[in-house]
């Protein structure tokens, strides 16, 4: 029943997607246009400095996965759907987890986009190890949903949301970002520094072990008036 | 799990220093369509999401046949079926794939009852079309069906009367009549005494947070409702 209704939280979700491409379409535009700006500034002469395309895929996932969560929390807090999944009998953390692979789902897109993208405009070697380098996106990008997802839901009734959101989510994913751009950078330099990627990949999945017990064991109360 | 009433004891919820709702009993039974009415800030809708188990109260307790939110949350939202102002349906969502995620969501088989609501809820011939292009009164009828999908015990409704024309609003009533005789408790918040006059069986009047009359429905609420809560500005209809 657990991953049942999640499944169907997320379902529901990809299909308002599907028919809006409003949260895609956003995201995608808000993404590409980061790297595009920071491709002018940075690269010169076909070159950019080492290490700098790591901090800006980072960077862009972080400042599109807050757009993309604020967008998906709008979503629900129109016509108040949120409290419709609230009163159904399924587990709260079962929505927490559907909600949670809905975001996990639009960011993997934004990175398929993404990464070929900075690899091609920073000349960046990014498909080295590109298991290791899947591996870092996807143990970062689920470090950030995580808390993201909670604090999201939990701050939909505020009117404040739009700032607030930021305010507590970066201080608590800094350290998800910091491992995720010194395990990419790991892998952009020459020779690839796997050992260091590595120790980083394993860094970010222990957030990532953290950050969703904490979240599924918080999810209920705080989301109970 | 099913229960036949439910019983608020002392309930009280607080928003800060200000008490929304103040040592509120009452017991609801099955067969009931309680009227709870009262002025605008009254404690209605805070009772109603007390009810709906949205809403924690601050002290006293709300016991559900022998269960608890506490101990029993998730079987007791399963017999609970709400219709709030905002109406719960995603509006990007055709009202078959609305009715067809709510039903699964409470682990029905979807294909048999989603049908069934579209037909009671007139829009078979709209089905397939987004919620979003969908006057008032047909996403209200579209909600009730929502919040009827799993036959609840407990109905609690805001203002279902919103935007419906008279046809509807006198299939709604019929409709809850015939709720309350299969065994549902009904209670309905609303505004609009004319609407609610010979098909509420009991009155639940609300004023600042307190139970001001708990009673068999009279005939003529709209005069019981002036002389308990007054002739000042009682914002109803």
């Amino acid at each position: 029943m657990f991953f049942k209704t999640a499944l169907l939280v997320l379902r529901k979700d990809l299909a308002i997607e599907k028919k809006s491409f409003e949260i895609v379409s956003t995201t995608l535009f808000f993404a590409v246009g980061c790297v595009l700006v920071f491709a002018f500034a940075f690269v010169k002469e076909g070159q950019a400095p080492i290490d700098v395309a790591a901090a800006i895929l980072w960077v862009v996932l972080l400042f599109a996965g807050t757009l993309a969560l604020g967008r998906t929390f709008e979503r629900e807090r129109y016509g108040e759907t949120l409290r419709a999944l609230l009163l159904a009998p399924a587990g709260r953390p079962a929505l927490y987890v559907g909600k949670l692979l809905g975001i996990l789902a639009l960011l993997a897109l934004t990175e398929i986009v993404l990464v070929p993208l900075v690899a091609l405009l920073f000349n960046a070697p990014l498909f080295e190890r590109p298991w290791l380098l899947a591996a870092l996106l996807g143990s970062g990008t689920l470090g950030f949903s995580a808390v993201g997802t909670l604090f999201a839901a939990m701050l939909m009734r505020s009117r404040t949301r739009d700032v607030m959101l930021p305010i507590l989510l970066y201080p608590i994913t800094i350290p998800v970002i910091i491992a995720g751009v010194r395990g990419t950078a790991a892998l952009l330099a020459s020779p690839v520094d796997e050992p260091t990627a590595v120790m980083w990949l394993s860094i970010l999945v222990t957030f990532d072990i953290v950050f969703v017990t904490l979240s599924l064991w918080t999810f209920e109360p705080l989301m109970t008036e | 799990m099913d229960f036949e009433s439910v019983r608020l004891a002392d309930v009280t919820r607080r928003y800060g220093r200000r008490r929304a709702v103040s040592h509120i009993s009452l017991t609801l039974r099955s067969g009931d369509i309680v009227g709870l009415l009262g002025p605008n800030g009254a404690g209605k809708s805070t009772l109603l999401s007390m009810l709906a188990t949205l809403t924690t109260p601050s002290s006293g307790t709300i016991v559900y046949g022998e269960a608890t939110r506490r101990q029993d949350g998730a079987a007791v939202r399963r017999r609970i079926g709400v219709l709030a102002h905002e109406l719960f349906l995603y509006s990007e969502l055709s009202a078959r794939q609305n009715l067809t995620f709510f039903a699964e969501l409470y682990g029905l088989e979807a294909s048999q009852v989603v049908t069934a609501a579209l037909t009671t809820a007139d829009l078979s011939d709209r089905a397939d079309d987004a919620v979003s292009s969908f006057s008032r009164g047909m996403r209200q009828r579209l909600a009730l069906e929502r919040a009827l999908l799993h036959t609840p015990r407990l109905l609690l409704l805001d203002e279902p009367f919103t935007g419906l024309d008279d046809r509807s609003v006198a299939t709604v009533s019929d409709r809850l009549r015939r709720l309350a005789r299969s065994g549902a408790i009904v209670v309905l918040a609303t505004h609009d005494l004319d609407v609610v006059d010979g098909l509420v069986t009991r009155l639940a009047l609300v004023r600042e947070g307190r139970l001001l009359a708990d009673e068999a429905a009279p005939v003529g609420i709209r005069a019981r409702y002036r002389e308990l809560v007054g002739t000042e500005r009682t914002d109803v209809s």
